[in-house]
Order: structure tokens, then C-alpha cells, then sequence
């Protein structure tokens, strides 16, 4: 766990793919750079799609856990 | 630069249109440019007056399908053009009417729905797909 401040929050649970990333690519965009940014989904690919987003977009996936199918993902803008 | 990423939209059941919207959202999220093209019965769905109607699904659905798909429209999943929307707003998506299209259908340009960047022929949609893939739906 960080201690660090979340900036922005994105709950993208119920949303099917690709919405928890577009949401999630929307709301990181006006933020600063390091700023955190945690995202909860319930769409099995998101595992996944954060990796591969987070490794394209430059982005860092600080944190990817699991805990009763709801996934939670901790970002920090690049 | 990345190359851009071509759809060419053909039909006009709300299945394929997902289908692309999902495509174009995804490619949208990762910065891939995307460019589509709309063509037929897909340009049909993008009149002004009828883009939020019931365009019904591919004849492969099934009893089935139509039910897997009204209980994921129940469940609150944006409808194809609410994703594309987004995908504009997200990064680089150029939405073009084909003019053959548009002249088969009678189609206006001010028939059709804002999402729509313009009007262009085959041609212009070749050179702009250059060395990028192309996916036909």
C-alpha cells in the first residue's frame, strides 16, 4: 500500500471492456505528472488491458490487486 | 509514428457497430490514430435521426445473442455511439463518410450525425491507411 495521496478516483465497476481504460485514459489526462490515480473494475480483462496500457502509454501500474472480483488498479501518470 | 489503425464499416447492425466502437475505444486509449471509414449500411446508422434507433444484430446471433445482448444493454453498457464519442474525446479518430455511400442511400451531409468528420472517396481513404492494417466489418 502507498500512503501518498490518490488524486483522482475512477470506479469503472459494471463498465465492460473498454471502458475502464478509455474512463480511466480520460481522467489521467489534465493531471499532473506522479499523480496517483486509483481505478476499481469488475471486467475480467482488466488485468490485462491495465499492463498493456500502462506499458504503451508510458504510464506506471504501481499497484494490481484482487480481492472479490472487484480489480483495483493504482496508477501514476507519467 | 505509429501507423494509423483503418476500419472500414460496412455493416450496420448494432453487434458490428459495438464490435468497432470497442476496436476504435481500445486503439484510442493506447494512441493509435484511427481512421474509419463508413460505408453501406453502417453510413445508414450514422443518419442524425436514427443513430440512437434499434439497428438489430447480425443474422448469426441467434435467440440467444439477441438475450446476452439485452441483458448487457440492461446492465448499463453504452451503446456503440456513446463509446465512439468517448474514443473522439480521448484521442485521434477521424470518422469519414464513403461519397459512393452516401450517394447510393441519398444521404446529406447535414443528415448525418456529428461523429462524422467528413466526406471522402476510396482513394483518399487508401492514402491515408498507408502502410497501417486495415480491418474490414
Amino acid at each position: 500500500m502507498t500512503l501518498e495521496a490518490i488524486a483522482q478516483r475512477v470506479d469503472a465497476r459494471g463498465l465492460s471492456c473498454p471502458l475502464p481504460i478509455v474512463r480511466t485514459a480520460i481522467a489521467i489526462k489534465p493531471l499532473a505528472s506522479g499523480a496517483l490515480v486509483e481505478v476499481l473494475a469488475t471486467d475480467p480483462g482488466s488485468t490485462k488491458d491495465f499492463v498493456a496500457w500502462a506499458k504503451t502509454t508510458g504510464n506506471e501500474l504501481v499497484e494490481s490487486t484482487v480481492e472479490e472480483g472487484v480489480y483495483r488498479f493504482l496508477l501514476r501518470r507519467k | 509514428m505509429d501507423q494509423p489503425i483503418s476500419l472500414v464499416l460496412f455493416s450496420g447492425t448494432d453487434d458490428k457497430l459495438q464490435s468497432a466502437a470497442v476496436m476504435t475505444a481500445g486503439a484510442a486509449a493506447v494512441g493509435r490514430p484511427v481512421h474509419i471509414f463508413l460505408q453501406y449500411w453502417a453510413l445508414d446508422a450514422f443518419r442524425r435521426d436514427r443513430i440512437a434507433r434499434d439497428h438489430g444484430l447480425s443474422p448469426e446471433a441467434g435467440p440467444a445473442g439477441h438475450a446476452a445482448v439485452e441483458a448487457l444493454a440492461a446492465a448499463g453498457q453504452e451503446p456503440w455511439h456513446a463509446t465512439l464519442r468517448l474514443a473522439k474525446e480521448l484521442g485521434e479518430v477521424e470518422i469519414q463518410a464513403c461519397s459512393l455511400s452516401m450517394d447510393l442511400l441519398e444521404i446529406s451531409p447535414d443528415d448525418l450525425d456529428p461523429l462524422v468528420d467528413g466526406i471522402e472517396g476510396v482513394t483518399s481513404f487508401w492514402m491515408a491507411a498507408a502502410e497501417g492494417p486495415v480491418v474490414f466489418i
